[in-house]
C-alpha cells in the first residue's frame, strides 16, 4: 500500500482524509502508480533546488565567470543589464524602486537614479497604457505588474493597444521595446487572487509574446531576449520559484532565444510538455517514469506565443505519445492549442491520446489547491497511462 | 441655507468653519433616556468640498452624536472586539493557522464602527479586503468570521474565500474584494439597485444608500472615476469613503497620488473629510452623509485614519515610515482610547465597566479560535460548489478521467 505525506498534506492527514489525488469519475486503479516497485518516499521532499542541465548549444556556464543566484536575482540581473546597456530601458510599476514586494527590482533605483526606476500609483490599465506611450516613442519600458491576477485591468491595453498598434498603424508605428513582467501561478495558499496563471488569456492574442522562464538562466536569458525583442513581451515569472529556484548563472548578458522549446531530457517513449513551476513538478514525475522503465522526453516550452510547433511536433512524430501539463484550468488551457496541433500535424505517429493534466474548471481554490494543482502522481499517473494505452 | 451657486460663491474660499452658523442642524436621532450629546469640534473634524457649480443646499454634519450608556458600551465593545480580534489573527497568521493573504484593520475601527452606527442593515456596504472589522460590524459572528480565516467549513463563506473575502447576505455586506478598486463602481451599481427598488419597484422614497470603502491607494484606480460619474448622472445614494490610512502597501499618499485631498477627487461631487480617528466624528458625518446621498445623491467622504500594522502579514511595516511615527498615533490619536477618555470622562460610563468588556471580548474570540480549529476544513464536495447557479454543473478535473460535480 502506499503511504504517502507529502509537503503541505500533513495537515488533512490527521483527520483521516485522502492523501493524494481527488474523486475521480472513473476511479483510477491505485497499483497503476507501481508502489511496490518504486520508492515513494523519496519524491516527498519535493525538491525545489533541481538546477537543469543546460543545452550547451543555447549557453555555456562551464567556460564563463559564473555565480550562484536565486530566480528574483536573475531577474534584477537582467534588468540592470539591460539599463546599463540602453539609456532608453525604465523600469517602473508599484512599489519597484523599494524592490518590489518580491525584491525583483532590488536596488535598481540606487543604481540608476528615479528616473530609471520609480514606483507607479496603482493603476494597471495607466501602468499599461502609460508603458505602451513610451515605447511608441521608441523607448524600453518595462513595466511591473505586482501580480499575473492584477492584469486584469490592463487587458484592454495590452490586447487592443500594445498589440494592435503596429498593425493598424501600417508599421508606422509599434511598441516592440515594451516588456511586462507579471509574477504567475501557484504559491500555496496564495488563493483566489496570488495563484493564477494567465497566459493563455494572452495567447489569444496575436501581435504579443508570451515568455514563461522555470529557473535562474532560464529567466535571465529569457528576459535580456524579451527586453530587446523589437515585439511587446509578457514576460511571466512562476512566483514560487523566486527564493526556491537557485542556480549557476553567467555574470555577463546573454540571451536565450525566444519562441524555441528547450528539450530538457531526450526520451523515446512519451512526449512530456509543460512550462513555468510546472516543469519541476514534471521532472519529478519523468523521475518516476523512468523507475518503471519509462523513457521520457521532457520538454519546457518557454515561449507560449508565438510557440515553438517544430520542436513540440518533430518529438511527438517520435514517441507517439504526449502528455501536457500545465497549472491553469483544463478547459482552454494551452494546452488545448497543443494538443489540437499535435493532433492536426502528428495524428498518423499517435499511439495513444494526448492527454492534458491540467488545474481544474474551477477558480483557484484556497482551501482545496492541493486537489487542484496537477500534482507530480497526477503527472506520473498519466505518463503511464499513455503508454500502456 | 445654501441655496445657489451664488450664496456659496458669496462666501469665498471654503472654510465651511464660518459656514457653521448657516447651516440648518440635522435631528439627531433619539436615543432615549440618560443620553449624553458628545460636541464635535467641526472646525478640527471636517473639511469640505463643494464643486464650484453646486446647486442647492449642501449643509454639514451637526457637530454633536448623543449616546446614552448602553450604546456607549455596545460602541466601545465593537471596536475593543476588532483591536482582539486582529491582535488574535495576527498570532494565529504566526501559529500558521491562518495562511495566504491578510490584512488587519487595527487603527481604523472607528471607521466601520462608527458607520455602522449611523446607518441601518438596509443600507449596503462594500469595501476591499480588509474586510474582518465590517463583517463583525454588520453581524457576523466572531466564530464565523475567525472561521474563514482560518479556512474552516465553520467560516462565514464556508471557508472557501478566505480573510480577504467576507460576506453577510442578511445585513446587506457584499465582502470582501481582493482586487484594488474594482468594488467602488460595484457599490455605485449596488446604489442605482437601491434607487431602483424605491423607485420603480416599491415606489415609495428612497430610504437606503451604499457606502463604497476603499484606500487612498486604491483612489488612484481608473474605475473610481467611472463610478464617480455614473454615480452624478444618475444622482445615485452612492457614498464614496476614501479610507486614507496614509499608506497604500508601501507607498505613502504623498509619492502615489497628484492631490491627497481624496474628498476633492470627486471634483463635480461634493467631498467631505473627517478625523475618523474620532468615532463620534465619523458617525456624525455618515449620517449626514446618507441623508445627503437620499435627497441630493453621490458624497465622497475622506476618512483619515492609520494602520498600526504592515500591510499585510508579510509587511513587518516598519520599513516605510518610523516606529515613532506609528507611537505617536497609538498614543496620541488612538480610535478607542479617545473614545474611552470622551465616555469615561462624561461619567457615563466606568473604567471597570469597559475593562470588563475587554476581558469579555478577549473570551469571546479566543472561544472564536478554539471552535474554529475544532471545525473541520472545507469539505471536498465543496470543490465544484458555488461556480456556476446551474442545478448540476460538471467540472473537468485535472485529467479527462476525473471531474466533479456540484
Ligand atoms: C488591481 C490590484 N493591483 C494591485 C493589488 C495589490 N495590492 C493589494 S492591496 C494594495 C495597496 C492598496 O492600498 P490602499 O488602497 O491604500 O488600501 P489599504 O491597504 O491601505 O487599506 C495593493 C497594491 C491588488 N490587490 N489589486
Ligand atoms: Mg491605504
Amino acid at each position: 500500500m502506499l503511504n504517502l505525506v507529502r509537503p503541505g498534506r500533513n495537515v488533512l492527514s490527521h483527520l483521516g482524509r485522502r492523501l493524494y489525488s481527488s474523486q475521480s469519475a472513473v476511479s483510477f486503479d491505485r497499483t497503476e502508480l507501481d508502489s511496490d516497485k518504486i520508492d515513494f518516499k523519496k519524491y516527498l521532499n519535493f525538491n525545489h533546488e533541481i538546477v537543469y542541465n543546460y543545452t550547451k548549444e543555447e549557453i555555456d556556464v562551464e567556460n564563463v565567470p559564473t555565480h550562484k543566484t536565486n530566480m528574483c536575482g536573475a531577474i534584477n540581473e537582467a534588468m540592470r543589464h539591460a539599463m546599463e546597456k540602453d539609456e532608453k530601458a525604465v523600469v517602473f510599476g508599484e512599489d519597484v524602486a523599494f524592490g518590489g514586494v518580491f525584491r525583483c527590482t532590488i536596488d535598481l533605483m540606487e543604481k540608476f537614479g528615479k528616473d530609471r526606476c520609480f514606483n507607479t500609483p496603482l493603476c494597471e490599465q495607466g501602468i499599461a497604457g502609460f508603458a505602451i506611450g513610451m515605447a511608441a516613442m521608441g523607448y524600453k519600458p518595462i513595466a511591473e505588474f505586482q501580480f499575473a491576477d492584477y492584469i486584469y485591468p490592463a487587458f484592454d491595453q495590452i490586447v487592443n493597444e500594445a498589440a494592435k498598434y503596429r498593425y493598424r498603424s501600417g508599421n508606422l508605428f509599434n511598441v516592440g521595446g515594451l516588456t511586462m513582467r507579471a509574477p504567475c501561478s501557484a504559491v500555496g495558499h496564495g488563493g483566489h487572487y496570488h495563484s493564477q496563471s494567465p497566459e493563455a488569456f494572452f495567447a489569444h492574442v496575436p501581435g504579443i509574446k508570451v515568455v514563461v522562464a522555470r529557473n535562474p538562466v532560464q529567466a535571465k536569458g529569457l528576459l535580456l531576449s524579451c527586453i530587446e525583442d523589437d515585439n511587446p513581451v509578457l514576460f511571466l515569472e512562476p512566483k514560487k520559484l523566486y527564493r526556491l529556484s537557485a542556480s549557476t548563472v553567467p555574470d555577463d548578458a546573454y540571451y536565450l532565444p525566444l519562441s524555441k522549446a528547450e528539450i530538457i531530457k531526450k526520451g523515446t517513449h512519451v512526449t512530456v510538455i509543460g512550462w513555468a513551476s510546472q516543469m519541476y513538478v514534471l521532472e519529478e514525475a519523468v523521475k518516476m517514469a523512468e523507475e518503471v522503465g519509462i523513457d521520457c522526453e521532457l520538454i519546457d516550452l518557454r515561449t507560449i506565443l508565438p510557440w515553438d510547433v517544430e520542436t513540440v511536433i518533430n518529438s511527438v512524430s517520435k514517441t507517439g505519445r504526449c502528455v501536457i501539463a500545465h497549472e491553469a484550468p483544463h478547459t482552454n488551457g494551452f494546452g488545448a492549442e497543443l494538443a489540437a496541433t499535435i493532433q492536426e500535424k502528428c495524428f498518423l505517429n499517435l499511439e495513444a491520446p494526448v492527454i492534458r493534466v491540467c488545474g481544474l474548471d474551477t477558480p483557484f481554490p484556497l482551501v482545496h489547491e492541493k486537489y487542484y494543482v496537477p500534482d507530480n502522481l497526477k503527472c506520473f499517473e498519466m505518463i503511464k497511462k499513455v503508454v500502456n494505452y | 441655507m445654501l441655496k445657489s451657486v451664488n450664496t456659496l460663491r458669496s462666501l469665498g474660499a471654503r472654510t465651511f468653519g464660518q459656514q457653521i452658523a448657516l447651516q440648518r442642524s440635522y435631528a439627531k436621532k433619539s436615543t432615549g433616556d440618560g443620553a449624553h450629546t458628545f460636541a464635535i469640534d467641526s472646525k478640527k473634524a471636517y473639511a469640505f468640498h463643494v464643486p464650484h457649480n453646486y446647486q442647492g443646499e449642501l449643509g454639514q454634519p451637526s457637530g454633536e452624536v448623543a449616546l446614552n450608556k448602553q450604546e456607549c458600551l455596545d460602541l466601545y465593545r465593537m471596536m475593543s472586539l476588532i483591536r482582539r480580534f486582529e491582535l488574535v489573527s495576527d498570532q494565529q497568521y504566526k501559529q500558521r493557522n491562518i495562511r495566504g493573504f491578510c490584512h488587519l484593520y487595527s487603527g481604523q475601527e472607528a471607521i466601520c464602527v462608527g458607520m455602522e452606527k449611523a446607518i441601518t442593515r438596509q443600507d449596503a456596504i462594500i469595501t476591499a479586503y480588509r474586510d474582518h472589522g465590517y463583517q463583525l460590524c454588520r453581524g457576523g459572528s466572531t466564530e464565523s468570521t475567525m472561521g474563514e480565516l482560518i479556512g474552516r467549513a465553520n467560516g462565514c463563506s464556508k471557508g472557501k474565500g478566505g480573510s480577504m473575502h467576507m460576506y453577510l447576505a442578511e445585513s446587506n455586506f457584499y465582502g470582501g474584494n481582493g482586487i484594488v478598486g474594482a468594488q467602488v463602481p460595484v457599490g455605485a451599481g449596488l446604489a442605482f439597485a437601491l434607487q431602483y427598488y424605491a423607485k420603480v419597484v416599491n415606489k415609495t422614497d428612497l430610504k437606503n444608500v451604499s457606502f463604497s470603502c476603499y484606500g487612498d491607494g486604491a483612489a488612484n484606480q481608473g474605475q473610481v472615476f467611472e463610478a464617480f460619474n455614473m454615480a452624478k448622472l444618475w444622482n445615485l445614494p452612492s457614498i464614496f469613503v476614501c479610507e486614507n490610512n496614509k499608506y497604500g502597501m508601501g507607498t505613502s499618499v504623498q509619492r502615489s497620488s497628484g492631490s491627497t485631498e481624496y474628498y476633492k477627487r470627486g471634483d463635480y461631487i461634493p467631498g467631505i473629510r473627517v478625523d475618523a480617528m474620532d468615532i463620534f466624528a465619523v458617525i456624525d458625518a455618515c449620517r449626514w452623509a446618507k441623508e445627503h446621498a437620499i435627497k441630493n445623491g453621490p458624497l465622497v467622504m475622506e476618512m483619515e485614519t492609520y494602520r498600526y500594522y504592515g500591510h499585510s502579514m508579510s509587511d513587518p511595516g516598519v520599513t516605510y515610515r518610523s516606529k515613532d511615527e506609528i507611537q505617536e498615533v497609538r498614543k496620541h490619536r488612538d480610535p478607542i482610547i479617545r473614545f474611552k477618555d470622551r465616555i469615561v470622562s462624561a461619567g457615563l460610563v466606568t473604567e471597570d465597566e469597559l475593562k470588563a468588556l475587554d476581558q469579555d471580548v478577549k473570551k469571546e474570540v479566543d472561544e472564536a479560535v478554539e471552535k474554529t480549529l475544532a471545525s473541520p476544513l472545507p469539505d471536498d464536495s465543496e470543490i465544484a460548489k458555488d461556480i456556476l447557479a446551474d442545478e448540476k454543473y460538471t467540472c473537468k478535473g485535472r485529467t479527462i478521467y476525473e471531474s466533479y460535480t456540484n
